[in-house]
């Protein structure tokens, strides 16, 4: 088919760079990772499910693989390496830091997504109980199974107090 | 593939009528998945993100209108009190991430029997605004959804918003499904009750070609319903209400579940929703004094 492209401008961590000869149906995702060569956002299964590819868009957490980068032209975009002040190694974000004390991963593959999706999280203030955070980060898939350690992650960083022992919420609706 | 990203309502409704098959993309979140796998080509893609008043709501008389691109999240956090049952289901849908951006009005567009907007939209009786360069028109969520993702929306028609009526009893939804996210509804259920009509609504998910309502039930539990009393259903009209409501699912077998399964699950949401809605709207009653 006729491919038609145009250009576009995103905003990534403060950045500007500028998308020339884009395929409108490219997504922001492969945008970051191709184009721009930030491979910290993960792709996963391309269909919203997993939460791999979780990055912030004007300070909201949304699925790179589910926006079409044209969309998000002039939209303040944070990844995983923008995410530390100064984006430094050497200081790292705190649910960085968390996710490395409390051993919140094992193979590392959906961890940018979930640091970003809890990054969204704190600031939507759904952290209220271990619960809550385990709900709304739901969005997030981890195949090596170290959610127990991600909540406690989250946790800290959020000042959630974990109850040992604390029961799930009665209507909990799926 | 052609990409249109007109500026205002206007040139989005223009648009539509010179490219009536231009598919439309706000959140993007159903129509990415076939443009990822390839399943769809459209020949033009029509985006709605820079139109504002999408993302609007306001009151519209004694309805909530609100912008077919207002985002699921926005309306969990910010229209409980307006619109019950469409902010529960909208906490069930997908996931923190995806809720960010889908909006009701791609469920619509849609029209997957699955979407967990149909049922509240059923349930409370709330209207469908359409618009093209011909005109706005109305249409009752209950005379929407036509066959299998089909609806009363012609080509040239954008989705506008849906008018939802202010609640006036307890409101209530419930999903089946596997996991906490993510989930398409093996089988969903929405429940309204209006103390001053002393009716019920009802809207049923995934079990059907398209959105169900169960009227047999509705007429039931209006009529059997403690409305000056407020006390709990017994459990032969709880029973009685749930197998009415599963009598209306036109069910098939899939891979989320077989027909018997939806039957079944539905029967127990009904009476699951009709136990929350009861005890719901005894506290109103004690509140009100």
């Amino acid at each position: 088919m006729p491919a038609q492209t145009l250009t576009a401008t995103l905003h990534v961590n403060g950045r500007e760079h500028a998308l020339p000869d884009l395929d409108p149906r490219t997504t922001l995702l492969d945008a970051l990772r191709e184009s721009l060569g930030l491979t910290g956002t993960k792709k996963g299964c391309g269909l919203g499910h997993c939460g791999a590819c979780t990055v912030l868009a004007d300070g909201r957490r949304i699925l790179s693989c589910m926006a079409l980068a044209a969309l998000y032209e002039g939209r303040e975009i944070t990844t995983i390496e923008g995410l530390a002040p100064e984006g430094g190694a050497a200081r790292p974000h705190p649910l960085q830091q968390a996710f490395v004390e409390r051993d919140a991963f094992q193979c590392g593959y959906c961890t940018p997504g979930q640091i970003m999706s809890a990054a969204g999280l704190i600031d939507e203030g759904r952290t209220g109980s271990p619960e809550e955070i385990r709900e709304f980060m739901s969005g997030n898939l981890c195949r090596c199974g170290a959610y127990a350690n991600i909540v406690a992650a989250v946790a800290d960083v959020a000042r959630t107090p974990l109850v040992p022992g604390a029961r799930e919420p009665e209507q909990g609706r799926s | 593939m052609e990409f249109l990203s007109p500026a205002t309502w206007e040139e989005a409704l223009a648009a539509k009528s010179a490219r009536p098959d231009a598919v439309p993309i706000m959140g993007g979140t159903d129509v990415m998945v076939e443009l990822n796998f390839d399943r769809r080509r459209p020949a033009a893609l029509l985006d709605l993100t820079r139109v504002p008043e999408l993302r609007e709501w306001a009151p519209d008389g004694d309805r909530l209108r609100l912008g077919a691109g207002v985002p699921y999240a926005v309306i969990v956090d910010r229209l409980a009190d307006r619109a019950p049952a469409l902010a529960l289901a909208s906490r069930a849908v997908a996931s923190p991430q995806i809720r960010n951006r889908g909006s009701v009005g791609g469920n619509l567009g849609g029209a997957s029997p699955a979407g967990d907007a149909h049922p509240p939209l059923l349930a409370t009786d709330a209207v469908v605004e359409l618009a093209s360069v011909r005109g706005v028109r109305r249409v009752p969520a209950r005379e929407f959804y036509l066959g299998p993702r089909r609806t009363a929306r012609s080509d040239d028609e954008l989705i506008a918003a849906v008018l939802l009526p202010a609640p006036a009893g307890p409101q209530q939804f419930a999903k089946i499904g596997t996991r906490n996210a993510m989930v398409i509804a093996v089988a969903s259920f929405a429940l309204a009750l209006d103390a001053g009509r002393r009716s019920a609504g009802t809207g049923i998910g995934s079990a059907g070609p398209t959105p169900l309502r169960a009227p047999e039930a509705e007429e039931f539990l209006a009529a059997e319903f403690d409305w000056a009393g407020g006390r709990p259903p017994s459990p032969a009209v709880a029973q009685e209400f749930g197998a009415l409501v599963a009598a209306a699912a036109r069910p098939i077998d899939d891979v989320r579940g077989s027909a018997a399964y939806r039957r079944h699950a539905l029967s127990v949401l009904a009476r699951r929703t009709l136990g929350w809605a009861a005890a719901d709207y005894r506290r109103e009653m004690a509140a009100c004094g």
